[in-house]
């Protein structure tokens, strides 16, 4: 499934938080959001996930408008992975990825075998089974992410936007978390993240959309995008190429000049 | 695939054993309430009478037990019982919302200055005359109270779906204290006999001497109203704790699903308040008990805190009657030589923290 933007913008008050913006989001990859602090990567995720409601333009799941999508049906095709997961409350993972099946559930209605089904194959593939009796406030961040995107696979949605994926995470947790993004987007899985790391997009996105003060500066592949010009444009800083022992860019930067 | 492992299998432990077990303990503290007193009564004989009054004619014989007995138990004792019931199961269902909606474990009606609320809605219908006039115009009042000190409580203090501990305390202490004010004011102003002022300093205050069966009816619709309430929205309550952002996007109407909150936790609080005055502490001891031993989802949760509430207010108000007789010591002082010293402890544990455990 696509998201789509269609020339949307949100206006609060006197500020336009991101204007004009028109881009798709296609399954079995991994989009990138880029850009500097404020430059409307969350808030663009807002505007795909259906949270926001875009004041120009519009958002579009398969071409059906957002807008027009009560919040059970957005819920069961969209999920959103917030940037702080830090969950307090001490929860049984089990207990947590089961909430992913509220929008499936009746107002009375206790989870039934289907529901079990769901839950174990979320488990599954975001590889936390394991953790299935562990309380949330005892994972480490990593696994922590990870069960929240099992939650958000036992929606049944194919489509998983998640706001800074990697904030605070150790650097094994980041790959360990990014990996698993990769292997959903392999199994046909429609993901987009925003993220300030350059080098993770580099190395782990299909896709990058370049945001600068609320508009869209470049969308494209990472190598063509993410170029000498445009990161100096947009981040102020100048770029130096490497390449890793695995043959992927590794980018060093430098502060500008002044 | 562990399908059946895990969370589901505790909350379905939790409810396969707690809850049943609550419910023991239930008609437990019934059968004691109404056992112990000034006269002594066996408690075989109380399950007769109770047994005889609930179960259709002639199935139960009640040969052997006076007429002065049975006055006792069922006029007397028992209307009194079931009012501590309620208004504990409506406490401790409210609270256990509150803490929910607010995100915060301090959260109760009588501390953050929801029942004060109430009781100003109670006393101006006595001061008014409405009382007299109507029998629901009370618990009506003492629901509107409870609404607006709600409404206003979480407007000042919630900022993002976040209630820190220090603006929630403060709020509701400052609500608290305006509604407790304005309730005296109103007595001074009002040229009402010592009978009517004695009713209204018992709402101030907290009690359940002379309860009647008037009073059970009197809190049952809102009760009930409250009771449904929270049931329809027992899900969205956990999911609520996780977060604005992550309950709308798992198809939460968070606006909504918190407007009905409030209104029915504000019920619940206004139906106790009505029938039994302020009586704190209830809806904080309770549900962090009964959290402990059976997780946080709300599933379980409600049903055991309004089980674990009935209980919790029967027995104490059996010690309130029983500790000095023949004088009653007042419920509120009961439940808050509990609830205080449990409350400082939950906040200089949680100073600063939003956690529910």
């Amino acid at each position: 499934m696509s998201l789509t933007l269609d020339g949307a913008g949100l206006r609060i008050g006197p500020r336009h938080l991101v204007r004009d913006v028109s881009l798709e989001v296609a399954p079995a990859r991994i989009t990138a959001l880029v850009g500097p602090n404020g430059a409307g990567k969350s808030t663009v995720l807002r505007l795909l996930a259906g949270l926001w409601r875009p004041t120009s333009g519009r958002a579009a799941i398969e071409g059906a408008d957002l807008a027009h999508l009560p919040r059970r049906r957005l819920a069961r095709r969209i999920s959103f992975v917030p940037q702080e997961t830090r969950i307090d409350i001490p929860f049984t993972v089990q207990e947590l990825v089961m909430m992913g099946r509220h929008p499936h559930l009746g107002r009375f209605d206790a989870p039934g075998p289907a529901d079990d089904e769901a839950v174990a194959g979320a488990l599954a593939r975001a590889d936390v089974t394991h953790l299935a009796d562990r309380l949330v406030t005892e994972l480490s961040g990593g696994e922590r992410r990870r069960a929240v995107i099992a939650r958000s696979l036992a929606t049944g949605s194919n489509v998983i936007l998640l706001d800074e994926p990697t904030a605070n995470l150790d650097i094994d947790h980041v790959i360990e978390t990014l990996t698993l993004l990769r292997s959903l987007a392999a199994s046909g899985a429609t993901i987009a993240i925003a993220l300030h790391d350059l080098n993770a997009v580099a190395r782990w996105a299909d896709v990058v959309a370049v945001l600068d003060t609320g508009r869209l500066q470049a969308c494209g592949p990472p190598a063509e995008v993410l170029d000498d010009d445009l990161v100096a444009s947009v981040f102020g800083v100048q770029v130096e190429r490497i390449t890793a022992a695995d043959g992927s860019p590794t980018l060093i930067f430098h502060r500008q000049p002044r | 695939m562990s399908s059946d492992a895990g969370s589901e299998s505790r909350i379905r432990t939790a409810a396969w054993i707690g809850l049943p077990l609550l419910a023991v303990l239930l008609a437990a503290a019934v059968v004691a309430a109404i056992a112990i007193g000034s006269t002594g009564i066996p408690w075989v004989t109380v399950v007769r009478v109770l047994a005889a009054r609930v179960l259709p004619d002639g199935w139960i014989d009640l040969g052997g037990v006076s007429e002065a007995d049975q006055v006792i138990i069922w006029m007397i004792r028992m209307p009194r019982v079931v009012v501590a019931a309620l208004a504990g199961g409506a406490l401790g269902v409210a609270g256990t919302q509150m803490q929910g909606l607010f995100r915060n474990p301090l959260a109760e009606p009588s501390v953050i200055g929801i029942s004060q609320g109430a009781a100003l809605g109670a006393v101006v219908t006595f001061v008014s005359g409405l009382a007299a006039a109507a029998v629901f115009w009370l618990p009506l009042f003492a629901f509107a109270g409870a609404l607006a000190a709600l409404a206003t409580v979480y407007t000042i203090a919630t900022r993002a779906g976040r209630t820190p501990v220090a603006t929630l305390l403060l709020a509701g202490i400052a609500l608290g204290a305006l509604a407790t004010a304005v309730s005296s004011l109103l007595i001074s102003l009002s040229v009402v006999n010592w009978q009517v002022a004695n009713e209204i300093v018992f709402w101030m205050m907290g009690g359940l001497d002379n309860r009647t069966w008037t009073h059970v009816w009197m809190c049952l619709p809102p009760l009930a109203l409250g009771v449904l309430g929270a049931r329809w929205y027992t899900r969205d309550l956990d999911l609520l704790l996780l977060g604005e952002e992550t309950a709308a996007s798992l198809g939460v109407e968070v606006e909504r699903v918190r407007r009905v909150i409030l209104t029915t936790a504000a019920m619940l609080t206004g139906a106790a308040v009505a029938v039994s005055g302020v009586i704190g502490f209830v809806g904080l001891i309770v549900p962090h008990m009964l959290r402990l031993v059976l997780g946080p989802s709300h599933r379980v949760l409600l049903p055991a805190a309004m089980l674990g509430g009935a209980s919790f207010l029967i027995l104490c108000d059996l010690l309130a009657r029983t500790i000095n007789p023949p004088e009653e010591i007042r419920l509120g002082i009961i439940t808050a030589a509990f609830g205080a010293p449990f409350f400082l402890y939950l906040l200089r544990r949680q100073w600063g923290g939003y956690s529910l455990q």
